[in-house]
């Protein structure tokens, strides 16, 4: 976002699209982060979706990339984030490699389930919301604020097509921190969360290994089967499983493992055990 | 309707509020710790349920401005002066581009004239003072427990055995898991917190 303002883009989008006289309503986002570019209709008029129809007259199915598997839970030791690697189009798999923990800065966590440009998009204007609160107020942001400033962005666009389901999770000065936000304007903190297609499957391992008590590997080992166990079960969950562990003193990244090597290293272990 | 449930009762001197603890998404439980009751003054409660983030962010501007009210004014506003606030910014909403989607009950102590109040209001801000009333599927279940049992001077032990009734017939007939309920007392003495209830006995 800064580097848009060093390479000028404003000058550029105005000359080749000849939108001298319309460049503030085209450029709304460029100037203001917070201010999408929105349907000429009314609300309920967008919900419906009827104005999505391509040059045939024919409509025009809005597929996001819903398939994922995230979780996030806090214990003893600070707070455990696991994610798995897939991004699927409906039926299609579109990457095996995404990052879905979205670093904040080096005390903040995001994840993304849910429209992967609405949550990149949305996270990173957060960074910057971030970032700007440190250099007025000479102290890093809380989780609680930090989640409430995401809730409220996206409550703004309520209706409108949003797709985002995000579990924020930090170090503050009250300790760990964890929210989840969802494009509904839900914010809810909470011991554990698991978002995307593949939650089912993760809740089942994480709610049946979960103490509060846990220690750091046990607690690590515990997201990492859990997103594996529903890479697994889930087609629309897989790839990498990366584990992150948020401490006192900032996030840490555990591991990035294959979800095919940690299956036949599960397999190796059950059948020696 | 909705799978949330609020239940509020008046009695002479307290009104009780109970709201399921469960907040649920799809087929799934996301929070079983869940506040459906918000502070809007010492002595008011709001209740909410509905379109998930209408409540958070109506409830949440609603406290803030009767909060607001206090800073100038140096009082509070009654519990009934706060629900024409709330019906007024309700019913305004309505007929906009995003109207709120949130049924209330609003339970309170007037400390001036020393009575008890409870209200209902829906999402239409239709707004009527009630002795009781419960919101939600779960709801349907407990009002003719209420209608049958109801008395205006039933002592706090009474009527939180009466809560209890209602919360073990939701557990007994009521499709969706509500086991636990948060329960707030509002008198004279503010507002405090009853211990949970968790319902009892094996459903039907």
């Amino acid at each position: 976002m800064a580097l848009q303002a060093l390479h000028g883009v404003d000058y550029h989008c105005k000359k080749a699209n000849g939108l001298e006289d319309d460049e503030n309503v085209y450029l709304g986002n460029m100037s203001n982060q917070c201010q999408l570019y929105m349907p000429p209709l009314s609300k309920a008029e967008s919900q419906v979706g009827e104005f999505l129809v391509d040059e045939c007259g024919r409509k025009i199915k809005l597929n996001f990339a819903h398939g994922t598997t995230t979780l996030g839970f806090k214990f003893n030791g600070g707070v455990v984030m696991a994610v798995d690697s897939r991004a699927t189009s409906g039926q299609y798999i579109g990457s095996n490699n995404v990052k879905k923990v979205i670093e904040i800065n080096p005390y903040l966590l995001g994840t993304m389930a849910g429209g992967a440009a609405d949550c990149t998009y949305w996270e990173r204007v957060l960074a910057k919301q971030c970032r700007l609160y440190e250099l007025r107020n000479r102290e890093r942001i809380s989780v609680a604020a930090a989640s409430k400033l995401l809730a409220n962005m996206v409550y703004q666009y309520k209706g409108y097509g949003l797709s985002m389901g995000v579990m924020i999770a930090g170090w503050d000065k009250k300790g760990p921190g964890l929210y989840y936000v969802d494009n509904d304007g839900n914010r809810m903190p909470g011991n554990s969360f698991s978002v995307g297609s593949g939650s089912i499957y993760a809740y089942g391992v994480l709610d049946s290994g979960y103490r509060w008590d846990l220690s750091d590997t046990e607690a690590q080992e515990l997201g990492r089967r859990a997103i594996y166990h529903a890479t697994f079960r889930d087609a629309y969950s897989g790839g990498v499983v990366r584990v992150y562990h948020i401490k006192k003193d900032g996030w840490v990244k555990i591991s990035e493992q294959d979800c095919k090597a940690l299956h036949y290293k599960y397999a190796e272990e059950t059948k020696t055990a | 309707m909705t799978l949330q449930c609020l239940i509020g009762a008046k009695f002479n001197d307290f009104v009780l509020m109970a709201t399921d603890m469960s907040h649920l998404q799809s087929i799934m439980v996301q929070k079983g710790d869940d506040d459906k009751m918000y502070k809007m003054s010492s002595n008011l409660v709001m209740a909410v349920s509905g379109e998930p983030g209408d409540t958070t962010q109506f409830a949440e501007y609603i406290a803030k401005n009767i909060q607001l009210y206090k800073m100038r004014n140096g009082y509070e506003l009654a519990p009934s002066a706060a629900v024409h606030f709330t019906r007024h910014t309700l019913a305004t909403h309505l007929r906009s581009r995003e109207p709120y989607f949130v049924n209330l009950l609003m339970g309170g102590y007037d400390t001036n004239t020393n009575t008890t109040e409870l209200h209902y209001m829906d999402y239409l801000a239709a707004s009527v003072p009630v002795k009781y009333y419960a919101f939600g599927y779960g709801g349907m279940f407990t009002l003719s427990i209420m209608d049958k049992e109801y008395r205006p001077d039933l002592n706090q032990d009474q009527a939180y055995e009466l809560l209890k009734k209602c919360t073990s017939e939701i557990k007994r007939r009521f499709l969706v898991n509500l086991p636990k309920f948060r329960v707030r007392i509002i008198s004279k003495d503010g507002i405090k917190d009853l211990p949970h209830i968790v319902a009892e006995g094996e459903p039907a």
